[in-house]
């Protein structure tokens, strides 16, 4: 050992001990207490929805795929095997949540599926679409919600479609007035959300504004993080609350 | 033995380094905070007797039961006493002060330099009760406290006397500091299925419900002279700014809170003349003043991005700490009333929920300060040395955290916890330490501690 290597060791050992020490203030356990136990690997979980959009009244099959896991289990179906295949009929939109417990730990999978209304009109010749599908039917059909990025309040280029869409329904539609509803995920407090959803719900409608839609025909309400569509702590789920929703105002 | 002087000066080494390296910067960490709380280095030891009971009255053991364990948690949540444990107490309970012998209380193991003790009574449906505390080192001259009081005869009774009693020691042995035990918490809770404003004792007890208008209701923030509380609510008109006279027992008009947008978080100013708010009937959402009234209307911010949850300095009353996602994230600000002098206080992550501390000095707010997609650390409390923007972090590795309130001692902060998508209201020190749940079923949150 060189004298240069012997002082680097010291150094280490040094920092070592300076390191323990920094933690002397919250009472370390000893030692034989903090030896990890005889590790288990963490449990591997996976779930997929085939399709993940459908028609009110069609099925979907749900297959999943855990490893190192003891209990796995699917809110609202119960325990299920490490691995399989089911097939369900949402009447909604659902996210599936799966949870897989191991001695390693746990984990968890989400998939969503979105469920549009029955749309008759499809398989009717006659342009009766206006009679057989309710007026709120139509209306969610054609404004659909606006979803963001984290602690934004800009318009996503990816929204342009579901814009323009709305807008034109509006246009044709002039009688139809509007509640812009803004919501965000769980993340930060409930006050700043309120106002993160407001700043939300007034970018679209300065967008439809632009799109030609009288500002007096659309109202704005921020729902920050207190009435959230799904609850999960997952990227998936936030997005999901991160948007702009539509209802007619009556 | 050999052995053990070659190892003597390792270990000796090594709990230098401790002493050196680990405890004193947390210990400098915390003076500040502490000094600045009113928390005593120096605790002062206090036994608190078990009261004698007086007369055979049959309700007089359970309203004794009540006063016992309330003295003692008031004492001990004072944060400026070292608690004589009851199993270190002379078994002797003294009803007066003709029959305590100080020199075994002041004797090992009990070791007190202060005891609390006194008789309780109940008789024809009246509370009776007689306390003291001795100074235990000073035998020839012992009373630093006799006070007597008497009420109906009831268990809110019961705690209620053992509070003031509490209160009259804490503000004799802690620096003339009024204690808080008499105190309440506003908070909102959804027990009931909608989001309604509740109050409670500031130690959780006595938990009642104030609002009942089967919406969203959430900001409760009540004045300095406990009689209204302004709160935030979801209606026909959107969020607007309520006023609940906890006088009547009924809401009452504030015009300002009404006119469209969404109106949010109402701050009332220490002297109770002003409440700030958030409001966007502007279109942005902005810091708006307006006269408890609710006339002389005026905005102070006019920043593209939302501006909210105000929160006055109590000292001055001239000052206005805030939220502002003007740059982004949002971060703490602090400006003048006037809406001039605009100075950032925190240099990133993601903070919000400000309390301005009674003494003016200090700022708690919640702060995630690795925020952003993916990355580790969570969102805790923070207390904020308003002069110097030195900072100490008050929660680790629990939750989330939020909302935190100020005592009116300056030596608490109220808030709230979320573990496992459950959220509770949580007490602690002003420097992080005894930390305590208050509540336990249901979602409660947004918890505010009134002023008196």
């Amino acid at each position: 050992m060189t004298p240069r290597n012997r002082v680097l060791t010291c150094l280490v050992l040094l920092a070592a001990v300076a390191g323990f020490a920094g933690c002397g203030k919250k009472k370390v356990a000893p030692l034989t207490d903090s030896a990890p136990p005889i590790s288990a690997p963490a449990p591997i979980a996976q779930l997929t929805a085939t399709p993940t959009t459908i028609t009110a009244g069609d099925q979907v099959v749900l297959t999943w795929h855990t490893s190192d896991a003891t209990n796995i289990s699917i809110d609202g179906i119960g325990d299920v095997p490490s691995s399989g295949v089911k097939t369900v009929t949402p009447t909604t939109s659902t996210s599936y949540h799966l949870v897989a417990r191991g001695e390693g730990g746990s984990a968890d999978a989400t998939t969503r599926v979105t469920v549009n209304p029955v749309q008759v009109a499809v398989a009717v010749p006659q342009d009766t679409s206006a009679s057989s599908m309710t007026a709120d039917e139509v209306f969610r059909a054609n404004v659909q919600d606006i979803f963001f990025d984290y602690d934004a309040y800009e318009v996503r280029p990816d929204a342009a479609a579901a814009l323009s869409k709305a807008a034109a329904y509006l246009a044709s539609n002039s009688t139809v007035k509007v509640l812009i509803g803004g919501y965000c995920d769980e993340r930060g407090s409930n006050e700043y959300n309120l106002t993160l959803g407001q700043s939300r719900a007034n970018s679209v409608k300065q967008a439809l504004v632009q799109a030609g839609i009288a500002e007096n025909r659309l109202r704005v309400v921020s729902y920050g993080k207190e009435k959230p569509f799904c609850t999960e702590s997952t990227e998936e789920c936030w997005q999901q609350n991160r948007r702009a929703g539509f209802t007619i105002d009556r | 033995m050999t052995a053990l002087l070659r190892t003597l000066p390792r270990l000796l080494n090594v709990s230098l380094l401790l002493l050196t390296i680990g405890t004193p910067i947390l210990k400098a960490q915390q003076d500040w905070v502490r000094t600045g709380s009113n928390l005593a280095d120096q605790r002062i030891r206090l036994a608190a007797a078990d009261f004698k009971p007086v007369g055979g009255d049959p309700q007089t053991p359970l309203l004794k039961a009540s006063f016992d364990a309330t003295l003692m948690s008031d004492l001990a949540n004072a944060g400026i006493f070292d608690m004589v444990s009851k199993s270190l107490l002379p078994t002797a309970t003294p009803g007066a002060p003709g029959e305590i012998n100080l020199a075994t209380w002041a004797a090992t193991p009990a070791n007190a330099s202060m005891v609390a003790f006194g008789a309780l009574s109940a008789s024809n449906g009246r509370l009776s009760v007689y306390g003291w505390v001795f100074d235990a080192k000073n035998p020839g001259s012992p009373q630093v406290l006799g006070k007597q009081y008497n009420e109906i005869a009831n268990q809110d009774n019961a705690r209620m006397v053992a509070h003031k009693f509490a209160d009259e020691i804490i503000a004799r042995l802690g620096g003339g500091v009024n204690g808080i035990c008499e105190t309440k918490l506003y908070f909102v809770s959804s027990r009931t299925g909608s989001k309604e404003i509740w109050v409670m004792d500031y130690d959780g007890q006595n938990q009642h419900i104030v609002t009942k208008l089967g919406s969203i209701s959430l900001s409760p923030r009540v004045s300095p002279d406990n009689s209204r509380l302004a709160f935030s609510s979801i209606g026909k008109e959107g969020w607007t700014i309520r006023m609940f006279s906890l006088e009547l027992g009924r809401p009452v008009n504030f015009p300002a809170g009404i006119a469209g947008g969404s109106n949010l978080s109402p701050a009332w100013s220490g002297d109770g003349t002003k409440v700030a708010f958030s409001s966007s009937r502007s279109g942005d959402p902005e810091i708006w003043v307006a006269d408890a009234s609710g006339g002389n209307l005026r905005k102070l911010t006019a920043f593209h991005g939302p501006d909210v949850s105000p929160t006055w300095n109590p000292r001055t009353n001239s000052q206005i700490a805030w939220v502002s996602g003007r740059t982004g994230l949002p971060q703490i600000y602090v400006m003048d009333q006037d809406g001039g002098n605009i100075v950032r206080m925190t240099d990133g992550g993601y903070a919000i929920s400000p309390s301005w501390s009674p003494s003016g000095q200090f700022l708690a707010f919640s702060w995630n300060r690795k925020y952003g997609p993916g990355a580790p650390g969570g969102q805790d409390i923070y207390v904020m040395d308003i002069a110097s923007l030195k900072w100490i972090q008050l929660t680790h590795d629990a939750g989330s955290n939020d909302f935190p309130s100020w005592s009116p001692d300056g030596r608490h902060l109220v808030f709230e916890r979320t573990v496992g998508g459950h959220t509770e209201i949580w007490t602690m020190l002003a420097d992080g330490t005894e930390q305590h749940e208050l509540t336990h079923s249901g979602k409660n949150f947004m918890p505010n501690w009134s002023w008196k």
